[in-house]
């Protein structure tokens, strides 16, 4: 294999992994043995050999949500050894290499764990509440007719880059797995913030945050202790300066916004 | 609900109004410290009764003195409402959770450091304010209450000291993460001005809880029984708590 490591040695590793039928029945860990994994091999990588494994035992497969295995699409959250998506900083569960862990390593591998993000099956959760936060206000008001210039709206260099830096949330949910309040408010303050920072995001700024936080307060998420365990497992990095944007973008569209319900 | 309650109900309302009372009860601590270093001027307590006189029969003082029990209601409550809806998000725990390898411990306890301060509190108001308040002290040579003669003998139990020292550390590692924490709430987070209010929070943690915890520490290892300095202390602390004087 080009550009392989001929010095990685093959890895055998014990999995606790959790099982769970469906959304009604209680799940638990089952232990599993997998050998000789290469330590090339991508976290999911290894998970494909476990599930090969138990289909020729004629077991039941591992349910695991994964999509695009490049990182970019936030669909692969396991929590791992007590982390989300791992112990590697800055990366998705895909991008998680088993160079990582040791040969003999025992590893945990458990779903996102929030009430507002049900078990689907073992390792597969539903994360549409993110889905229904954002179709609270995340989105702008375009206006149909010729298409607009591409750069008619000056926008400074500095602010585009703060709302791209907001931009990149993938909407994997590993804010809300790690906090220990399952708080969704780093998602939350990336959406926000990202179009309350650019032109385009002005006309809907303050319904934009109330409906979302109203929304993210219906599904359950817990609250903000301002603890940092979001932003420090995030894979893409969004800071706890948007939750700052957050509840700025929150107290000024309360106080001075014309909805009175 | 109209839109006021809604707001001040939301999670980040209540967040708020914690962060509010908490940067508030903050100024009052500033107050309190600073009024009760006179413990250490070597005078039998007759600055000290003076200045407690002053804070409880002052009728602006006393005004005040509600919207500090506004303060700490507000505050308590707020927190057992978060930490409710907290608990409540997720009921089906992890069998392994290392929230220590991503964030500081303290900013993970704030519930269990509060209630510590919280117990201490209530010890605290019943033993100085409630018998200042609504018992009978001895009167001192300026026939005030002497307040002063009730702290010495109070700090001279080495279980009170133990309680107030502890006290004080629950209380500093609350406000290492709170101080801050009360700035991020209210959206006061600019990279300009963030490594400031990031670094003077540490700072008034740590000077803040110092300061009450050498109060029981003073009276207890270096004055006798009537808050007199004791002769036989080490010459340098002996030096060093005469240049307070």
């Amino acid at each position: 294999m080009a550009g392989s490591n001929p010095n990685a040695k093959p890895m055998n590793l014990t999995l606790r992994v959790w099982r769970q039928p469906n959304r009604q029945t209680e799940g638990r860990i089952v232990d599993y043995k997998v050998k000789d994994i290469s330590p090339e091999m991508s976290f999911l990588e290894m998970l494909d050999v476990l599930n090969e494994d138990l289909l020729h035992q004629g077991q039941d497969p591992v349910a695991f949500d994964h999509d695009c295995r490049e990182g970019i699409c936030g669909s692969c959250d396991l929590f791992i050894n007590g982390r989300s998506h791992g112990p590697e900083k800055g990366t998705t569960t895909c991008q998680l290499h088993m160079r990582k862990f040791k040969d003999g390593d025992t590893i945990t591998i458990e779903p996102w764990r929030a009430n507002s993000f049900p078990v689907n099956k073992d390792l597969s959760v539903d994360r549409s509440a993110f889905d229904r936060i954002i179709q609270a206000g995340g989105y702008v008001s375009v206006n149909t007719g010729g298409a607009p210039d591409g750069n008619e709206i000056p926008i400074p260099k500095d602010i585009a880059d703060r709302a791209f830096e907001a931009a990149t949330c993938i909407g994997c949910g590993a804010c809300v797995a790690a906090c220990k309040n399952a708080s969704a408010m780093l998602f939350v303050s990336a959406k926000v913030s990202q179009l309350a920072l650019l032109p385009q995001g002005q006309v809907e700024r303050a319904t934009r945050v109330e409906n979302m936080v109203a929304q993210m307060d219906i599904e359950g998420f817990g609250a903000c202790t301002n603890i940092g365990s979001c932003a420090a497992e995030c894979p893409v990095g969004i800071s706890l300066e948007n939750i700052a944007i957050l509840n700025r973008e929150f107290l000024t569209a309360k106080a001075a916004s014309n909805n009175l319900a | 609900m109209n839109w006021f309650t809604k707001t001040f109900t939301s999670s980040i309302g209540r967040k708020i109004i914690m962060s509010l009372t908490g940067l508030f009860l903050c100024t009052f601590l500033v107050v309190h410290l600073i009024g009760n270093f006179q413990l250490f001027k070597n005078d039998d307590g007759v600055a000290f009764n003076v200045y407690s006189h002053f804070m409880g029969h002052n009728p602006i003082i006393r005004t005040i003195e509600w919207g500090l029990v506004l303060g700490f209601g507000f505050h308590i409550y707020e927190a057992l409402m978060l930490t409710t809806r907290n608990k409540s998000a997720r009921s089906h725990k992890y069998d392994q959770f290392h929230a220590e390898q991503n964030s500081e411990w303290t900013s993970r306890n704030m519930g269990i450091l509060g209630s510590i301060i919280l117990i201490f509190l209530l010890v605290h108001l019943y033993n100085f304010f409630w018998r200042a308040r609504f018992g009978t002290l001895d009167p001192d040579i300026n026939k005030n209450d002497d307040l002063y003669k009730l702290v010495v003998s109070s700090f001279h139990q080495w279980w009170y000291v133990l309680l107030y020292v502890a006290a004080q550390a629950s209380l500093g590692y609350h406000l290492w993460h709170g101080f801050r924490s009360g700035f991020q709430t209210l959206g006061l987070n600019h990279r300009k001005y963030m490594p400031l209010i990031k670094n003077f929070g540490y700072a008034f943690a740590v000077i803040v809880s110092a300061g009450f915890a050498s109060m029981p520490l003073y009276f207890f290892f270096f004055t006798n029984e009537k808050g007199a300095l004791l002769s036989d202390m080490p010459a340098v602390l002996h030096q060093l708590t005469l240049a307070f004087n």
